[in-house]
């Protein structure tokens, strides 16, 4: 058996993928920018060869499809460059989303878990409740959203708090299903066994149904966090917000500026892998305590 | 207390469960009582309520009629008094436990302090034979020291009465005669009532000193043999006549009962 190699079993498949995503880019770049170059030439009444074209489809101002190196050249400009309180730091904007996004996703956890809590220990509950859970995601949320935030508008909320339950409101839902299939988790065999030691309804929670829920538990976090993000995104698009990763796209749709979209897209995918990943590591970390089989 | 005073005691008891396809008579018509330090084995083939008669006394399942008394108390108030231990078919560990803190599981739950909990873990493993591997996880671990563990749990809280549901079942033949051996010195040294139910007629016969048999459909008693065999016993005394009669025995109530329903 040879050892797994960080380079060859992991950096390798994934560097392979990113250069082809990369060539057929810069294809469409091409393709996608190439009118507006022969346009002008045409309305300048000059001729132009493809030689020439080619090297202008890279860096037009408002491309209709940004070279990948006008992203990169953006996402640098905006985040390292710039101040981190300049309204125009993405750092700025993307802590403003964190934020919404964060409490958003903890609301929407501990919503989660109390009503799986509930479901499993309660069968009105689990009859009662159960269809809702799984109604409310079948609702757009791009069509509750703006309601939600003109609805707490006209009560005084606005800031942070009404992107956030936007962003709970996505994220209950898969902490409930796994939570409710986690702390369900426990065959009879294990339920039989607590019962010959007359354990109390609360020792029978903590001792076993909670600690079978866990891995459960991180893989619905994963998804909630995830998906909270694009709550609070999703949350900041509509009233126009003057301030995160929404404001940015919603501005940068405004004034035709789509390297400004894709960067903001971009810091948008990143914030969500630094999230994911962070609760990757508790995951592990906690399967680890637990235990787990190498 | 006399020699004779009954752990169990059981009348008329039975047990039907109500199903779709019609009432199942699990148990049927059983009169049985168990003493103070007997080591009782329940053999018969499966369906015959062996299993079920281990859950009626360990409070796991509730009888439909008759009486059965548990420590001359409702089998409820008996495992409210965690008056037994119980050994699953499966070891049934917590995974997410060393094999330790699976032992502490029931001292956990019934209170006992850090320093008891301590003692009680130490001494019971070594009942087992399993020093050393307190800080294992069950996966670490093959299944007759997982199987073992789990006996080591239910006596860690020092319970007079030990309900086994073919615990060696899942486990290779050398294994069992290996542990089948540790738990008679276990119970000798403890001086515990043991329960046991099995399927395996030398199993049954090597072990106890009073062999039930039954039969299923309606699930009853056939017969109860009170073994000959003397209290010490080496592996070796499954090749003398003595026991080849006790399991003879055995056999052909065994027979009886099948021959009932065909």
């Amino acid at each position: 058996m040879t050892r797994p190699s960080f380079l060859h079993d992991r950096l390798l498949p994934i560097l392979t993928v990113l250069i082809a995503i990369i060539a057929i880019w810069y294809l469409c770049v091409v393709w996608l920018n190439a009118p507006f170059v022969r346009d002008q030439a045409a309305r300048a009444g000059t001729p132009i060869t493809f030689a020439e074209i080619l090297p202008q489809t890279f860096e037009q101002e408002r491309p209709v499809l940004p070279a990948p190196h006008q992203i990169v050249t953006e996402l640098w400009k905006t985040t390292v460059t710039l101040p981190v309180t300049s309204k125009r730091s993405l750092v700025y904007h993307a802590w403003i989303t964190i934020s919404a996004t964060l409490a958003g996703f903890g609301i929407g956890a501990v919503l989660g878990i109390l009503l799986a809590v509930g479901i499993v220990h309660n069968r009105a509950m689990d009859k009662s409740l159960m269809p809702w859970v799984i109604a409310s995601q079948t609702i757009p949320i791009l069509a509750v959203a703006p309601m939600i935030i003109v609805v707490l508008n006209a009560i005084g909320i606005s800031g942070l708090l009404p992107k956030a339950l936007i962003s709970a409101y996505l994220s209950f839902f898969p902490v409930v299903v796994g939570m409710v299939k986690g702390l369900r988790s426990p065959d009879r065999l294990l339920l039989d066994l607590m019962r010959t030691y007359s354990a109390t309804p609360a020792q029978l929670f903590w001792k076993l149904r909670w600690q079978a829920a866990l891995p459960y538990l991180f893989t619905s976090l994963k998804v909630a966090v995830a998906i909270a993000l694009v709550g609070a995104i999703v949350g900041e698009l509509p009233t126009g917000a003057v301030a995160g990763l929404g404001a940015r796209l919603l501005s940068g749709s405004y004034y035709g500026q789509t390297i400004q979209i894709w960067a903001a897209l971009f810091m948008a995918a990143l914030v969500a892998a630094l999230l994911v990943s962070i609760v990757g590591l508790a995951h592990r970390a906690v399967l680890k305590r637990m235990g787990e089989r190498p | 207390m006399s020699e004779n005073f009954a752990v169990v005691r059981a009348r008329n008891l039975g047990l039907t469960f109500e199903t779709n396809d019609g009432p199942v008579h699990a148990l049927s018509n059983v009169n049985l009582d168990v003493g103070k330090g007997d080591f009782v084995s329940f053999i018969g083939p499966s369906g015959c309520g062996k299993t079920t008669f281990l859950r009626v006394i360990a409070d796991l399942e509730r009888h439909t009629s008759g009486t059965i008394e548990v420590n001359g108390t409702t089998p409820e108030n008996a495992r409210k008094d965690r008056a037994y231990g119980y050994v699953f078919q499966a070891a049934a560990l917590l995974p997410w436990r060393t094999i330790e803190d699976n032992i502490a599981l029931p001292l956990e739950i019934m209170g006992f302090t850090r320093d008891q909990q301590k003692e009680r873990i130490e001494r019971t493993l070594e009942l087992v034979n399993l020093n050393g591997f307190g800080k294992k996880y069950p996966w670490q671990l093959s299944g007759g020291m997982q199987q073992r563990a789990s006996i080591a749990r239910a006596l860690a809280f020092d319970a007079d009465l030990l309900l086994m549901d073919e615990p060696f079942g899942a486990l290779d033949e050398i294994v069992r005669d290996h542990l089948n051996e540790q738990l008679l010195k276990l119970w000798d040294r403890t001086n515990k009532t043991i329960c046991f139910v099995t399927h395996s007629i030398p199993e049954a016969v090597y072990l106890s000193t009073k062999i039930v048999v039954m039969s299923p459909r309606p699930g009853r008693v056939t017969d109860i043999i009170e073994s000959t065999l003397p209290r010490e016993r080496p592996l070796e005394i499954r090749e003398t006549p003595e026991f080849l009669e006790i399991a003879h025995r055995v056999r052909e109530g065994l027979k009886a009962g099948h021959s009932y329903d065909q």
